[in-house]
């Protein structure tokens, strides 16, 4: 037991570190690397609570997608430190206001927040240990939670083309090679034969 | 779960491994290998001149547009790995609610096709 149990605490320890790290560090790259740590330590703590399936679509989609996205964004902001900073100390009282309030709030759902005991014995599925974590999930996922599946490739498919609405602009005056027009081409509407007088040119 | 885990000993011991190499070959050069630094030689090469700016620029949005469509056929292959492992369990119901889910998602990528989104004009 101690084995994972030390592994437990070095994922969650370098996850923290670098989730402050996120917050902290000056360049906002190095941020977007960071949060990549975080996430595949945050992939091993899902491992060792036994979520297999979890921890490696944190991996493949984390890892793999969002955060070459977060890279995009962070890249394609080209942001101004210099500027940004120069309001800092301006802005800082409402700054902190604002970070009071939200304090306050977190308190108070901490503190105040209750689960009724019923809600999680009815909703909670129990847990079958003879079969693997995917298996668990596909025999639920499209069967008992299906209408929260098809609204899941609904929500996929509003991100598509709302991408695509925002995003895609076709550039006029562009010469697109166009294959079958290219190989369907004849000599005839091609060439032609100019017969140039001596001396003059066309 | 302690035989899930033992499963993951290999991989532990992988990574470990691979760590170590990378670090030898990282850390290996500065020690042993012959160095003779010139203004010349540690500054940024491009075709013979001086570099004209940052790497870090604005990149093109279509980019951008590539990466948001791969992540979201990433998030269908995901659904896709469960419904797998679980075939024999969940019935025609479940294969006709997977055909549903790809259904909706093949409309979306027929709109991508005809609105030239996968042409890089």
């Amino acid at each position: 037991m101690t084995l994972p149990l030390f592994f437990f605490y070095l994922f969650s320890a370098t996850c923290i570190g670098a989730a402050v790290m996120v917050i902290s560090s000056r360049n906002p790259v190095h941020s977007v690397l960071f949060l990549i740590l975080a996430f595949v330590n945050a992939a091993g703590i899902f491992l060792l609570a036994g979520a297999e399936f979890l921890a490696m679509i944190l991996i493949v989609v984390y890892v793999g997608a969002v955060a070459v996205l977060f890279l995009f964004v962070v890249m394609m902001l080209d942001v101004d430190f210099a500027e940004l900073r120069k309001g800092f100390l301006q802005h800082l009282p409402i700054g902190m206001l604002i970070g009071l309030i939200f304090l306050i709030e977190l308190v108070l759902v901490a503190v105040g927040f209750v689960v009724s005991p019923q809600v999680a014995a009815e909703s909670v599925l129990p847990i079958n240990d003879t079969i693997s974590n995917t298996r668990a999930l596909g025999q639920v996922l499209y069967t008992r939670y299906v209408y929260l599946f098809q609204a899941a490739g609904l929500v996929l498919l509003v991100a598509m083309i709302g991408a695509i609405v925002l995003t895609l602009r076709h550039r006029k005056n562009i010469k697109r090679q166009d294959i079958g027009r290219q190989v369907g081409r004849k000599r005839s509407e091609a060439v032609k034969t100019v017969k140039v007088e001596s001396g003059k040119g066309l | 779960m302690n035989e899930l885990l033992s499963q993951y000993l290999p991989v532990i011991l992988f990574i470990g491994l691979s760590a170590v190499i990378g670090a030898a070959l990282l850390f290996v050069p500065f020690m042993v290998a012959v160095k003779n630094p010139d203004p010349e030689k540690v500054s940024a090469y491009e075709c013979g001149f001086d570099p004209f700016d940052d790497a870090r620029m604005k990149f093109d949005v279509r980019f951008y547009l590539v990466a948001i469509l791969f992540i979201i056929f990433d998030l269908e292959v995901a659904f896709l790995f469960p419904w797998a492992v679980a075939f024999g369990d969940v019935g025609w119901f479940g294969f006709w609610s997977m055909m549903i889910f790809l259904g909706v998602l093949t409309i979306g990528f027929i709109y991508e096709w005809r609105k030239g989104a996968l042409e890089w004009d």
